[in-house]
């Protein structure tokens, strides 16, 4: 149903000794919003790039509609950009910003009025085509970089991280707005993000980057529910790893042993031996905080509450040392919901709602090495 | 980056051309004079062999060597007035409110765009002894006669102050506009006094503006030979006199060349104290 | 306090301008001793106007800043371009030497200058002048286009491509329209750089090309001109006009 529109194929590129794309192959359907999701410094911008023919690949091919397109000048590609912080031409007006890639094209006066009066209705800017940018808020740029882009008609529009100058409430207003644009010029969007709540929301499909290799290749709920890997895992969501250890495997059922209750589980799709340790993950919603006379679950106490609005996110430190993040959703009926620092609580899970992970040779960062990790790179 | 693969042409020939233009117009020349130093005088081709140190041994000679000493003395009380002057000049106006500054900035350097001879030549009209700071002082009962004002030592530090305030002005007022208030709020309100705050804060801060500022009024104070000319007379000569002497009449290129290649180390060693302030700060060195 | 500062700054800026202000005054003095108010008069002008070699030289500076401020602006430009754009080795060097150029003394310039060209054996004159102001000028250029630079979005040349404009059209149409009030404002420095010069200009012309600040300083070296009040004023003038014109075009762009 669906046909390929751009496809690259064992790409690597290297910046001084640096590799920053890895023998990286992907295929893009037409009409789709696929979300380049990773964190800085994993190669989506350097792949973005290379699709708009800023950068030239050190090996493998960009095709587009079956054409090569390696080697192709950006001015020559049927693609355009929205760039990050919009990169509008500061001396002319928002007519001629938009109106600045028809002209190169050579288009009659008359449709380069028409269409770009179009353009800037699109994204409700008709009033303001002769103001020039710094004339223009954060918000009122971003809609004249998308115009200037869509204008052309392109095959394809690239958005790197266009959202991340706005605050967080216009963010979201952009966000919803980029979906509509996208479903009524039926483009295909490739978007570049950092923001796992914005990939989350906006894509059809996501493409976990790191270090330049893609990590995983899903939908959203995919790649929420069933991370394929440690890192997927911890960079989208957040997410409880429990270390569990294989008691019993029975045809398509297992057993794990995790801190001392032996869960009886569904096989993973992994292959699994007896006494092989592995990762169990649940994501702080799918923790029950229950009453310390349960007799379900695991033994610890509550050592930070944070009342979230709608939710109540609590960490619950076990016997053992290690921490739990809960997120319950507020409900005012139950009596027993709200827990105090320091009080006892036994913590659970519904059977079936975890997710298993093989142990992998690289060990998942904790979040402070990670930002330790992320601040050296910067 | 593609941008630069597709320019490679371009890139060639721009980066040909300036290169070429330093090293023929900058470095050879600079390594002339370097050359020059150390060889012998010669009337008729201006420099021959063989190589000596003559020229620098005769920077020592006590006739020289005091013109020199006087030249820096005179380019030493230079700075240190512009340096009174322009420090707290600068400091009062970056405190003055935006659209003032504005003004008051494109006042400062006007000066700056107009014929510096010209400027030199209008403090002569002031000076002279029948001119009209003598007339004025007269008028007003402080002097009987007029005093010998033109062509002393005094009138060439006026005259050197004159033309190179703006250049001390200028970096200082940078530095005074980078210090943010809030820096001297934080200081008083850990308990440091006026001086303390002076001392301790703006002093360590406004460093690098200063140095720029002495660099920027002192080697020219050593060189603008043309002032000395005009308001000085032959007595309070400058190393720039000096030097135009020694290449123009007396046709002593290794002396002058000599005489120029301690004001080029000069400037270096100021270069590399304003690097060291500047790092200190934490900001790249220019 | 404030009213101290007030006053001080009001103080500094009177000494400033009393020279230039008598300057202005004196050039219509009909006195011909230069320091009693004679009458006001305009024969220092017509004496000025009157004087062919005068004339000349004023033609021969004016020739001599707009090539000098030409061609320093577009070897500047492109210098400033390659810093900007470009990685290649000795950029630190190159970006010494030209601060070094800035910062030192005039007068060294000039003698290492006048010891190059009596090697070459090239005649004293215009084209030895040329060089040498162009060689003063050329930091000055570089300086003010790469301030522009450095406030410029790299994505701007990368976005136009993107939408379609060739890597000329894309210099046409963006680049040179965003660094030109640079351009601009360094020309007009290297012009005034250049008619102010009289440190470097002593030592590399010669008898064929005489110039006006030389010219000048052989007037005002013994006693008083009353015609260099005259010509000091209208140069005055001039450069006003220049320096405003520099301003209104930077402040201009800056919106």
């Amino acid at each position: 149903m669906t046909e390929t529109l751009l496809s690259l194929s064992d790409i690597s590129k290297q910046f001084d000794d640096k590799t920053v794309l890895d023998e990286l192959s992907l295929t893009i359907d037409d009409g789709e919003f696929i979300t380049l999701l990773g964190p800085s410094g994993c190669g989506k911008t350097t792949l973005l790039r290379m699709m708009a023919g800023f950068e030239l690949p050190d090996q493998g091919t960009v095709t587009l509609s079956g054409v090569d397109i390696t080697q192709t000048p950006p001015e020559n590609r049927p693609l355009n950009t929205v760039f990050q912080n919009y990169a509008l031409f500061p001396h002319m007006s928002v007519f001629d910003n938009v109106a600045y890639g028809l002209k190169m094209e050579k288009r009659p006066k008359a449709e380069i009025q028409e269409r770009v009066e179009e353009a800037l209705a699109m994204v409700q800017l008709e009033d303001f085509a002769k103001r020039k940018p710094h004339q223009l808020s954060g918000g009122q740029q971003q809609r004249v970089a998308i115009a200037r882009a869509v204008v052309k008609r392109p095959k394809m529009l690239l958005l790197d991280e266009p959202l991340s100058a706005l605050d967080y409430k216009l963010r979201r207003t952009m966000q919803v707005e980029l979906k509509r644009l996208q479903r009524e010029l039926g483009i295909t969007f490739v978007f570049v993000t950092h923001d796992q709540e914005e990939a989350l929301s906006m894509s059809d499909r996501i493409v976990v980057l790191k270090d330049g290799r893609i990590q995983q290749l899903g939908t959203p709920r995919e790649v929420y529910e069933r991370p394929a890997n440690v890192f997927t895992a911890r960079f989208v969501g957040q997410t409880n790893f429990f270390p569990g250890r294989v008691t019993k495997i029975e045809g398509e059922r297992i057993s794990v042993d995790v801190f001392g209750l032996n869960r009886d589980l569904s096989k993973p799709s992994f292959r699994v031996a007896m006494n092989q340790s592995l990762h169990v993950l649940l994501r702080p919603e799918d923790i029950r905080v229950l009453a310390p006379n349960d007799t379900e679950g695991v033994a610890g106490k509550i050592v930070e509450r944070n009342y979230k609005g709608s939710t109540l996110d609590s960490v619950i430190e076990l016997e053992d040392g290690s921490h739990v993040m809960a997120s319950e959703f507020f409900d005012e009926d139950d009596p027993a919901f709200d827990y105090s620092i320091g009080e006892r609580v036994r913590v659970s899970w519904v059977d079936g709602w975890e997710w298993l992970l093989a142990e992998e040779g690289d060990e998942p960062l904790t979040d402070e090495e990670e930002l330790a990790a992320d601040d050296a790179e910067h | 980056m593609m941008l630069s693969i597709k320019q490679q042409p371009f890139r060639a020939a721009v980066l040909v051309l300036v290169w070429g233009w330093l090293l023929f117009l900058v470095l050879a020349p600079n390594m002339l004079v370097v050359g020059a130093s150390v060889m012998t005088r010669d009337p008729s081709t201006f420099i021959a062999l063989p190589l000596n140190l003559d020229a620098y041994r005769q920077l020592f000679n006590p006739l020289y060597l005091e013109v020199f000493l006087h030249s820096l003395y005179m380019a030493a009380i230079t700075t240190l007035v512009c340096l009174l002057i322009g420090y707290p000049f600068a400091w009062a106006l970056s405190r003055v409110d935006k659209r003032q500054q504005m003004l008051l900035i494109f006042l400062l350097i006007v000066p700056f765009w107009t014929n510096s001879l010209v400027r030199t030549y209008a403090l002569k009209l002031i000076l002279a002894t029948n001119g009209l700071l003598n007339s004025a002082l007269i008028s007003l009962g402080v002097l009987d006669e007029p005093a010998q004002l033109l062509y002393t030592e005094g009138a060439v530090i006026v005259g050197l102050v004159y033309l190179l305030l703006p250049f001390m002005i200028l970096p200082l007022y940078s530095v005074f506009e980078d210090l943010r208030d809030d820096v001297l709020l934080a200081s008083h309100d850990l308990g440091a006094g006026r001086f303390a705050t002076f001392k301790n804060v703006i002093v360590p801060l406004t460093l690098p503006g200063v140095l720029a500022g002495v660099m920027l009024v002192l080697l020219p104070a050593m060189g603008l030979f043309f002032v000395p000319d005009i308001l000085g007379g032959s007595r309070n000569l400058l190393v720039g006199n000096v030097i135009k002497n020694q290449f123009l009449d007396a046709r002593n290129w290794p002396f002058g060349a000599a005489a120029s290649i301690v004001l080029t180390l000069t400037m270096a060693l100021l270069m590399f104290a304003h690097r060291l302030s500047k790092r200190r700060l934490g900001e790249e060195g220019a | 306090m404030r009213w101290l500062s007030r006053s001080y700054l009001a103080l500094v800026y009177l000494l400033l301008y009393v020279p230039i202000v008598v300057l202005i005054v004196f050039s219509f003095n009909d006195s011909r001793t230069g320091y009693n108010w004679g009458g006001f008069s305009l024969r220092w002008y017509e004496s000025l106007f009157n004087n062919h070699a005068m004339v000349q030289a004023m033609w021969n500076s004016l020739w001599l800043a707009l090539t000098a401020a030409t061609v320093s602006t577009c070897i500047g430009a492109l210098t400033a371009l390659a810093l900007h754009r470009y990685r290649f080795r000795g950029k630190k060097v190159l970006n010494g030497m030209l601060f070094v150029v800035m910062m030192s003394p005039e007068i060294v310039l000039a003698i290492s200058l006048l010891g190059l060209f009596l090697l070459l054996g090239l005649k004293l004159g215009y084209v030895s002048l040329l060089l040498a102001h162009v060689t003063f000028c050329l930091p000055f250029v570089v300086i003010t286009v790469m301030a522009r630079l450095s406030g410029f979005d790299e994505r701007l040349p990368e976005a136009a491509r993107d939408l379609g404009a060739s890597d000329f059209t894309m210099t046409r149409t963006v680049l040179i329209p965003v660094i030109m009030p640079a351009l601009m404002a360094g020309w007009l420095l290297g012009f005034t750089l250049s008619m102010d010069d009289v440190v470097v200009s002593t030592f590399v012309s010669g008898p064929s090309y005489e110039i006006l600040p030389l010219r000048i300083y052989s007037m005002v070296r013994v006693g008083l001109k009353p015609e260099v009040n005259a010509l000091g004023t209208l140069l005055l003038v001039f450069s006003l006009v220049m320096l405003m014109l520099s301003q209104w075009i930077l402040s201009r762009s800056k919106q």
